[in-house]
């Protein structure tokens, strides 16, 4: 991919787990607009979804007067996501790993995860507001690879 | 998400096309297990070849369906993985839970 300014994207939502769908429209239309990899995207966008679910469920509690304020910004080297809600916060360090043998059976508490595992970096923080601030980034890599040549090392992708 | 369900002898064939996401495809998937069970099918076979995005909320189904069928003497088998779908269910280490399978006649005959 040459390199490129970035295009950003800023976009207020309703707490509505159908605005899940319109934040991935927006990445999806930045990163064809950036010439962002298709199967780097996958995963970016994984990320992102787990991310406004979490803000819409967990932090908005589904109150669709609060609302999931999403900044994107996609250049040559990188995807970066910002989500914030309007709730009460949380301390993600409270979240059980899930992978081991005793959560493995957990119905919930894998999207942190997810997050995590596609994306190079997750940072949590607090809002003015006292709602959480979630801070993703990904780096992107120069060539295109194919889903078959993937392994599944998630920090790989 | 789309479904079609089919049986094959005692086994319940449940294909599973689209997206399986928070809010839509995740309470699907409980609704097709529900009824599969009501109707005394508890050996049950997803097929998941046509899935293209399942997300925590969606692996969490599965895995609560998982536990549910077991509870009721059955089995749940996950059939055709796509290669994403297989990576996920890798790094959440899912993997060591389902027995899986790409041949659907295969996951058939594993309920003996």
């Amino acid at each position: 991919m040459n390199a490129i300014e970035a295009v950003n994207a800023h976009l207020v939502l309703a707490s509505r787990f159908e605005n899940i769908e319109v934040a991935e429209r927006a990445l999806h239309d930045l990163c064809a607009t950036a010439g962002c990899d298709g199967e780097q995207l996958y995963w970016v966008v994984t990320a992102l979804r787990e991310a406004m679910a979490n803000a819409v469920g967990h932090g908005n509690r589904l109150q669709p007067e609060r609302k999931v304020h999403v900044d994107l910004s996609v250049d040559s080297s990188a995807v970066t996501i910002r989500i914030d809600d309007e709730g009460e916060g949380f301390d993600p360090s409270l979240i059980p790993d899930p992978t081991v043998p005793e959560n493995l059976l957990r119905p919930s508490g894998r999207g942190i995860f997810y997050m995590q595992q596609f994306m190079n970096r997750v940072q949590f923080s607090r809002t003015p507001g006292g709602g959480t601030s979630v801070l993703m980034v990904k780096h992107l890599q120069p060539t295109t690879r194919s889903a078959e040549n993937e392994k599944p090392s998630p920090r790989s992708r | 998400m789309k479904s079609q369900v089919r049986d094959r002898g005692d086994v319940r064939i449940v294909e599973l096309s689209g997206k399986i996401t928070i809010g839509s495809g995740d309470v699907k998937i409980r609704e097709l297990i529900d009824e599969a069970l009501a109707a005394g099918k508890k050996n049950i076979v997803l097929d998941l070849a046509g899935v293209s995005t399942i997300d925590s909320s969606g692996i969490g189904e599965m895995v609560a369906c998982y536990t549910t069928v077991t509870k009721k003497g059955g089995h749940l088998k996950l059939l055709r993985l796509s290669p994403k779908i297989n990576d996920i269910l890798q790094v959440t280490q899912l993997i060591t839970v389902f027995e899986v399978f790409d041949d659907e006649a295969e996951a058939v005959r594993s309920y003996g």
